[in-house]
């Protein structure tokens, strides 16, 4: 197949490289539009969920056409890439937020948080995320991360009755805001080291060992890492993580530790492997260290959760720590692995998620794990479900958890971090002490709190997404194949190709 | 490669796919009895059907090679590759045509034997399952296919003797076959690391090439492969020292005896042997081993045969019995004998195996027609069955002769040739003339106790009950139908591989050359004058007419005494009839130690006391008193987490910047 060639020096070809971008973000305005006249009756919010919807679908579209057609830039990327990774992470975000937008369709209406304005904030949101996986500056990565972060603080307090919601947010924002100085910090440093802010020119420039080894550059990676350590929620920047995802609406909390940690994640990896490939010495012990605090204490600290979606909350931080381990790596093979890993946990956790707000009322966080003695009897599918989520979180064989967690190990044994492997194993077995007694309470304990069980509703949109979710991890826990080559193929674009002529300044 | 061997695969697919749609119908319509019959039937004769046109094609192929039709990649990993892949080859041709054949018989068979039970869609499951499995086992091109079928075929094996589990007796024989094959099994895998470290992979052609340059002939390696390889075979095969689970497993459904136990999966052992006969070459003392241990099971279950009173316990013996023949066969290097044994027991055996249970299948009606619970298997109940049942009486009588080595029968000629090549091998060393010998007093045994069989079964007065004898009928055409055809093959089955002496001899020799060439080319050659040949011709002419003539002279079937009136057996007969105390012995030495070392010591004391204890719950414990401590540090407040993330980021960027 021939490449599709295009020149993001000229407006029309800088459209069609953003055309996911442009039209999430002409989707984000129309809607906004309409709802400020239509917002009063829930007949209006269904409508503004379906548009969002139907706006994700487009622009998941445009990203597959995009990808197939094999889009290449004709020169260096300069703000934006067009390649495999940032179609894969596209993808991944897109199916996170489509998965956000069908559960917060029920649940919304069933929690009486009518506000369509909602829906617009998960799509600026998903702006920000796209431009994170697809950066090829560090300015573009800036301003993806905070398009991402504002609309986020707004969605973690949406619920604007609810005080837990509301603390949530503001600890969020306060700490968010902290973080952000940290990253932006960093990106000053970085210029001020190589002079440059294009990710593949800061590689070029780090040719020269002399700029390697300057600690300007070492404090503005360690500053980047800090910064991306907070979005990702890894130890010890993790704090605000349980009570965010505690208080927010139970799909915003699937969307943020699906999608927006991901998001997160391919903004590190992107800066990390292409960017800073020749400096791992700057960064790898410290992202090293970060993967095992994180792995040790989001594991340690989930066991001693007795309601759910707390002990979901620090599953997502023991998340963070498996995926830091890919990008301790620092390999394209790790970055590979990232990819699978994040679309095994995307579907994983909103799986999860979506039983969760199926079963819970009133944002599900007081519902404790014994809640669910019982629940197979009378609800089957929906325990079976969530069997296969934990199963996959917990890194089963035949769920593709188990085929993501194979992949992060082979990408660190092979790239000599034998160690941290060892790690990982290690963290998993302790992850089994508190995803396998959720299976136990459904299967095999008697039923205690029946009206748990008959209260659990899931609408159209929820039933879709845990089918899905299940039958996906089943599928690519015993047939990965097809998966795993496009995971490969997209990582391995990661590295900076050998000679690039005309280097900007 | 002649095109239609490419289609192998659907001979495989065929009884799996019977499996499925009987699978499927005994959990959601297990009434419709038709449609599993013309299921289960119709996919083994389909695969039949194929198997003949894949053997024509083979015969016109005239190939010295294998053909090996690989499906896809199983195992890639590092330098071990696995493919699921096939062999189709004179060897596997002829079990092919065994296992399809004989299966197919045996299936008929079974629409009428099983026609009132409940299970009848489950049983034909089972048995397609059985079949497939049965197939990968002998068409599997390297030792993982082979062990996939090699364990499949266990597991049918384990399902189908405790198919009637409501009985725990049946149950737990299931479980005594699966247990001891696990022995054998635990050989066969460590036989199989040895070869892939020694050859570097476990396909059978890479395997067989490399085996003359990698191993010294004799050597410790594989003279160790060898013996576990033959250890697999033992637990499989029912040889000494596994052998106690088959006399068990008659627990099943009668054509199941004769399907698995006797015409097929037990063969499986001699089928190993046969295809890895290289490897066996090279390893003489092996070779020795696994003669020594054919001889001595064939005469050891012949002497537990002669007491038996359950008719199915008598053939199982047998079977385990002339099992020993054919690894006496295959063990002093005659593969083409052995398999040549292998074949006509197939007809015979599973002849006798569902001859007998036209028996029980007639008794079982009658006692349950007059609501008396006596045993249906005993032949102390039985007698004079010729009179209603002259179609079984009569088949029964040819296969009797055709074991017994009836001058003319199939088995005279097989079992013949099998001591023939070992007294040949005397020449080389004095223990095959011992073999022989050992092998001849067994054959012997064989014919009085076959003979006798037939005495308390069909002559002599009738001991079944008054009432019961107006209920004994013939079998349907169903049942009686394969035990004619089967009859006929165990006639005329010795045409298969007659005697040098006799013109037209040799054919199935002839056609496993291709197979043995390998083999025999390390072993010496061995040759027997046409003397000789026509003296060990008459010997066992003159073993089988006294066998059978001693049987009938001190045998009176008019003074047994039915099951519930007969006195307690005392001294050698009581010996005989306990089956010479193996189990007890097994129970007292082996089993009852494990059983306390596992309850007392490891369960107990090691797994509750210490494992469970610290290292389990006690981990659990830490981990979860860690978990509480790190959630007390989330406070809540703004200013705790500010303080521990400004922290974290001076730790971090001190490291970051310290390299």
């Amino acid at each position: 197949m021939t490449p599709m060639l295009i020149d993001l020096s000229a407006p029309a070809g800088i459209t069609l490289a953003l055309l996911p971008e442009i039209v999430l973000t002409g989707w984000a305005l129309i809607l906004l539009l309409v709802i400020g006249w239509r917002h009063g009756d829930p007949d209006h919010h269904r409508w503004a969920g379906g548009f969002t919807l139907v706006g994700l679908l487009v622009a998941l579209g445009t990203v597959l056409w995009l990808w197939r057609a094999g889009a290449t830039p004709d020169g260096l990327p300069l703000m934006i890439a067009l390649d495999g990774f940032r179609w894969a992470t596209a993808a991944i975000f897109l199916i996170g937020g489509i998965a956000a937008v069908l559960l917060a369709q029920g649940y919304l209406g069933r929690e009486r948080i009518l506000v369509p304005e909602f829906y617009a904030l998960v799509l600026f949101a998903m702006v920000g995320m796209l431009l994170m996986g697809g950066a090829a500056d560090l300015i573009v990565v800036f301003l993806g991360l905070e398009l991402m972060s504002l609309s986020v603080y707004v969605l973690a307090g949406i619920k604007r009755r609810s005080p837990q919601s509301a603390e949530a947010a503001l600890k969020y924002f306060l700490l968010g805001a902290f973080a952000s100085g940290f990253l932006l910090y960093g990106i000053a440093l970085l210029y001020g080291a190589t002079g440059t802010t294009n990710l593949q020119a800061i590689a070029l420039q780090l040719a020269d060992s002399e700029i390697v080894g300057r600690p300007m550059l070492a404090l503005g990676a360690g500053m980047l890492l800090v910064g991306f350590g907070f979005k990702v929620s890894a130890v010890p920047f993790h704090m605000w993580a349980p009570d965010v995802y505690d208080g927010a609406p139970t799909p915003v909390t699937a969307y943020m530790a699906a999608a927006v940690k991901a998001a997160g994640f391919a903004a590190l990896v992107r800066v990390a492997l292409t960017a800073l490939g020749d400096a791992t010495a700057a960064w790898q012990t410290t992202v090293w260290w970060l993967a095992v605090l994180t792995m040790v204490v989001g594991n340690l600290v989930a066991l001693a959760q007795r309601r759910l979606k707390r002990m979901l909350a620090y599953s997502s931080i023991a998340h963070a720590g498996y995926l830091l381990v890919a990008v301790a790596a620092a390999t394209t093979q790790g970055g590979s692995a990232f990819l699978f890993y994040a679309f095994a946990y995307t579907l994983m956790t909103v799986g999860a998620f979506a039983v969760l707000a199926a079963v819970g009322r009133d944002g599900e966080s007081d519902l404790l794990i014994d809640d669910f003695n019982g629940l197979a009897e009378r609800r089957p599918w929906l325990s079976f479900a969530l069997a296969v989520f934990m199963l996959s979180l917990l890194g089963f064989p035949g769920t593709a958890g188990f085929i993501g967690k194979w992949l992060i190990l082979a990408a660190a044994v092979d790239a000599g971090q034998a160690t941290l492997a060892v790690m990982v194993v290690g963290a998993s077995v302790l992850s089994a002490g508190y995803y396998l007694p959720v299976i136990m309470a459904m299967y095999m304990k008697p039923s205690e709190r029946a009206e748990v069980a008959e209260g659990a509703r899931l609408a159209r949109g929820g039933r879709l997404v845990v089918a899905a979710a299940a039958v996906v991890l089943l599928l690519f826990g015993v047939w990965p194949n097809r998966a795993l080559d496009v995971a490969r193929d997209s990582g391995r674009q990661l590295a900076v190709p050998g000679v690039i002529i005309g280097l900007p300044r | 490669m002649p095109p239609v061997i490419e289609w192998v695969w659907l001979v495989v697919a065929l009884p799996l796919a019977g499996f499925a749609a009987n699978g499927l119908l005994s959990l959601v319509q297990p009434s419709a009895k038709r449609a599993v019959s013309a299921i289960g039937v119709g996919t083994v004769a389909a695969a039949f059907v194929v198997t003949l046109a894949i053997v024509r094609g083979l015969a016109g192929a005239h190939a010295s090679d294998p053909f090996v039709v690989t499906l896809w990649q199983w195992i890639p990993l590092g330098d071990l590759r696995v493919a699921v892949a096939f062999q189709v080859d004179q060897l596997s041709a002829v079990m092919l045509l065994v296992v399809t054949g004989v299966g197919l018989l045996i299936h008929v068979f079974s629409v009428g034997y099983m026609r009132a039970d409940d299970g009848y869609a489950r049983y034909f499951a089972y048995l397609n399952l059985f079949v497939f499995f049965m197939l990968v086992l002998v068409l599997g091109a390297n030792f993982p296919i082979l062990f996939v079928g090699w364990e499949g075929v266990g597991l049918c094996s384990y399902l189908l003797i405790g198919f009637w589990f409501d009985v725990k007796a049946n149950a737990d024989a299931g479980k005594k076959a699966f247990l001891m094959n696990r022995i054998g099994d635990a050989g066969f895998l460590i036989a199989m690391f040895f070869i892939f470290q020694a050859t570097g992979s476990l396909a059978f052609d890479e395997v067989f090439a490399r085996a003359p340059r990698v191993f010294a002939i004799g050597g410790p390696t594989i003279t160790a492969i060898a013996l576990f390889l033959f250890l697999g075979c033992t637990g499989k095969s029912a040889q000494i020292p596994l052998y106690t689970w088959l006399p068990d497993a008659m627990a099943g459904p009668t054509p199941v005896s004769a399907l698995i136990h006797a015409a097929t999966m037990v063969t499986a052992g001699v089928y190993l042997i046969a295809r890895t006969n290289v490897l066996f070459a090279m390893a003489p003392i092996a070779g020795a081993v696994v003669a020594t241990v054919g001889a001595v099971t064939a005469l050891w279950a012949a002497t537990i045969a002669l007491k038996q009173w359950d008719i199915k316990k008598v053939l199982a013996y047998s079977t385990v019995s002339q099992l020993g023949y054919m690894f006496l066969g295959v063990g002093v290097g005659a593969i083409a004998s052995g398999m040549f044994h292998l074949v006509t027991h197939a007809f015979f055996k599973a002849l006798l195996f569902l001859g007998a249970g036209s028996v029980i299948h007639a008794l079982h009606h009658a006692y349950h027609a007059t609501h008396r619970h006596e045993d249906a298997q005993d032949m102390r109940n039985m007698g004079g069955l010729r009179r209603w049942m002259p179609w079984t009486a009569s088949v029964m009588w040819l296969a009797t002769l055709a074991i017994a080595g009836v001058p003319g029968f199939s088995g005279f000629f097989s079992k013949d040739e099998v001591l023939a090549m070992t007294f040949a091998k005397g020449h080389e060393h004095v223990l095959f003339y011992g073999l022989w010998a050992v092998g001849a007093v067994a054959a012997l045994l064989t014919a009085f106790y076959m003979t006798r069989l037939m005495l308390y079964t069909f002559h002599g007065p009738n001991r079944t009950g008054a009432a019961e004898q107006g209920h004994v009928h013939e079998a349907p055409w169903v049942m009686t139908g394969p035990l004619v055809i089967l009859a006929a093959l165990s006639v005329v089955g010795g045409v298969l591989n007659l005697p040098e002496v006799l013109p037209q001899s040799g054919w199935l020799h002839h056609w496993l050359e291709p197979v043995t060439a390998a083999g025999d080319f390390f072993r010496p050659d061995t040759h027997l004058s046409h003397g000789t040949e026509w003296a060990l011709l008459g010997l066992a002419t003159v073993i089988a007419g006294l066998g059978i003539a001693a049987a009938w002279r001190f045998l009176t079937p008019a003074d047994l005494k039915p099951a519930a009136e007969a006195p307690a057996e005392t001294g050698l007969q009581k010996l005989l009839l306990r089956k010479w105390y193996v189990d007890e012995i097994y129970d007292t030495l082996i089993v009852r130690p494990l059983v306390w070392l596992s309850d007392v010591v490891l369960w107990r004391r090691v797994d509750a006391g210490a494992i469970d204890s610290v290292g389990v719950n006690g981990s659990a414990r830490v981990a979860r008193g860690l978990g509480v401590i790190g959630s007390w540090l989330q406070t809540g407040h703004v200013g705790t987490y500010v303080f521990f993330f400004v922290v974290g980021a001076l730790l971090l960027l001190r490291a970051a910047t310290r390299f």
